[in-house]
């Protein structure tokens, strides 16, 4: 707890034209932990994950307000490019997009196109170590990434997000388009992933989150009164045990014990 | 396709039969699924004869050029040009091979790169933006121009002041190109997954990365056909040739002032005229003309499927 937070997220709200689509998240996020974010579809948990590495950006008509601190400085500062963000603030997406390109390709592209000037063979194979899918693929380097099952395909995308030497990785439902080894393999690898980096994870599936993360937050669906606008809202953020097993709000305790969502 | 219709249909049979129905058993209730046999095989039997007929008179063409122009297709035949005489047998059609690839190549070399440029504003900067409407717009209205308007204004523009020549020829073509390569590629470009684009931000990567490292190469084959298209288009266009570069004998020497030939003018000359020798050169010069377009597009197809990784 003495360390300083990764992230500091103050106020954020988050609206799409006119539609808020999230507001009143405040919350801080320690280094080298796995943070859990749930809660039902539609309240937001992809808009957030969104937030740490500027992905709303590409999104017309996205606004953002309050502050979202990156080791103490605001990436929403005028002064930030979205760009150097994302350098910073790996992505791992719901289902695996590696390009078409050779596995070797989709490791080294964040590197080649941020100008890295040491030796590329070296960097694929680190982060595909890295990635835990060095020993499946080594022999076949050149071979279309698209060849790959979809629990490699995740993995190798988890490899070209480290490739570029972030210290955050942000992942968006990562094993909810994989099986159950695929996805066991996923979450092993987390573990493993944590010694370095902060990961950030959007989960539906409450089991992955009790198992993995170490804070989990929970965002919840308000309605306005007419019934006419829906956003979402952080509940409860804490640490994932307190969460699952004694949480503060009872649409927490009620959600993660399945009477809704 | 005919195939998926076959495929989905039991399978919504299936899922559509309510459980609790009065048989008990959904694969008992023949009266349904034997009316979804039924529609299933007069679709597909309507589809397979509506292919038929699109390939009936594609074929007769094939046939009837391939037929018509063989004879007369010989090595003198794409070596020398055309004798002075319509009656005249011997020579050949080089004149307006050459002229064609010229303004065809020259036209391609400025309105391939201009108009997939273009197509990348549309999709990647402009959007719906008023500009990008305007240019759609535009560019359907182009699309929809008779040919002999764009050999007009060339002329007028063009021709007047400078004479008949393969850069005219060219520049009429290159406008018709236009518009058909930057619709198409829009098209195209439109198709490359949201997923894709993402990923290459999430790594770092700006916008022009993104457009020249991911979604050019995903979008090359998809390019490379609709820009074959306008080439194909462009290849056989006779009207605004007629004047722009008008046509000749002699195996042009300048690309300005200097009436050119080209195989859909000669073709033209040679099918109206009274003298058999001329009307079978034109037969060849018509078979000569489908295989340039035919080697333009296996080169293309060759070129873009290179990196097979892309598909």
């Amino acid at each position: 707890m003495s360390e300083e937070p990764a992230f500091r997220v103050r106020d954020l709200a988050v609206s799409y034209g006119s539609q808020v689509a999230l507001k009143d998240v405040t919350l801080d996020i320690e280094p080298r932990k796995i943070i859990a974010i749930i809660g039902p579809s539609g309240c937001g948990k992809s808009t957030l994950i969104r937030c740490f590495n500027r992905m709303n950006d590409l999104i017309p008509g996205t606004r953002v307000q309050g502050q979202v601190l990156y080791h103490g400085q605001d990436i929403y500062a005028n002064d930030v490019d979205p760009v150097t963000v994302r350098r910073n603030v790996g992505m791992v997406f719901q289902r695996p997009n590696p390009f078409p390109k050779s596995i070797k390709e989709n490791v080294a592209y964040g590197a080649r196109i941020n100008g890295y000037k040491g030796n590329i063979d070296e960097l694929v194979e680190r982060s595909l170590r890295g990635a835990a899918l060095w020993d499946e693929v080594k022999d076949n380097l050149n071979r279309s990434a698209l060849a790959l099952s979809g629990g490699q395909q995740q993995r190798l995308c988890i490899a070209r997000a480290i490739a570029v030497q972030p210290d955050t990785i942000l992942m968006d439902e990562p094993a909810s388009a994989l099986d159950p080894v695929a996805t066991s393999k996923i979450e092993d690898l987390m573990q493993e992933l944590k010694e370095r980096y902060t990961i950030i994870i959007v989960t539906h599936n409450m089991q992955q989150a009790a198992r993995v993360s170490d804070k989990a937050a929970f965002l919840y669906t308000e309605v306005n009164e007419a019934g006419t606008a829906r956003w979402g809202v952080l509940v409860e953020y804490d640490d994932t045990s307190r969460i699952f097993t004694n949480p503060r709000d009872k649409r927490t305790d009620d959600y993660i014990s399945g009477r809704f969502g | 396709m005919p195939v998926g219709m076959s495929a989905g249909t039991p399978a919504g049979a299936a899922a559509g039969a309510p459980a609790g129905a009065a048989a008990g058993n959904p694969l008992l209730m023949r009266s349904t699924s034997r009316a979804r046999v039924v529609k299933d095989v007069a679709a597909r039997v309507a589809m397979w004869l509506a292919a038929l007929i699109v390939l009936v008179p594609v074929i007769l063409i094939l046939y009837y050029v391939a037929a018509k122009g063989l004879p007369t297709m010989d090595w003198e035949f794409l070596t020398q040009p055309t004798p002075y005489s319509m009656r005249l047998r011997g020579g050949g059609f080089v004149n307006g091979l050459i002229g064609t690839l010229l303004m065809v190549v020259l036209a391609a070399v400025v309105s391939i790169p201009l108009g997939l440029l273009g197509a990348i504003y549309l999709v990647e900067y402009g959007k719906k933006g008023l500009l990008a409407q305007v240019i759609r717009f535009f560019s359907d209205v182009m699309t929809g121009v008779p040919s002999v308007f764009v050999g007009l204004f060339v002329y007028t523009a063009m021709v007047i002041p400078f004479g008949f020549g393969v850069v005219m020829g060219a520049a009429s073509l290159a406008i018709i190109m236009l518009p058909i390569v930057v619709r198409s590629s829009e098209e195209m470009l439109k198709l490359v997954p949201r997923e894709l684009k993402e990923a290459s931000y999430a790594l770092g990567a700006g916008h022009w990365h993104t457009i020249s490292r991911v979604v050019l190469p995903a979008a090359a084959p998809g390019l490379t056909t609709g820009t074959m298209l306008a080439v194909a288009r462009a290849a056989g266009e006779t009207a605004p040739l007629l004047l722009t570069a008008l046509s000749a004998q002699e195996i042009v020497t300048r690309l300005v002032g200097e009436a050119t030939a080209s195989l859909p003018v000669l073709i033209y000359y040679g099918a109206r005229n009274p003298f058999p020798a001329g009307q079978e050169r034109a037969w060849a010069g018509a078979l000569e003309l489908l295989l340039l377009v035919l080697v333009f597009t296996l080169l293309a197809r060759v070129a873009s499927s290179r990196n097979r990784l892309w598909q």
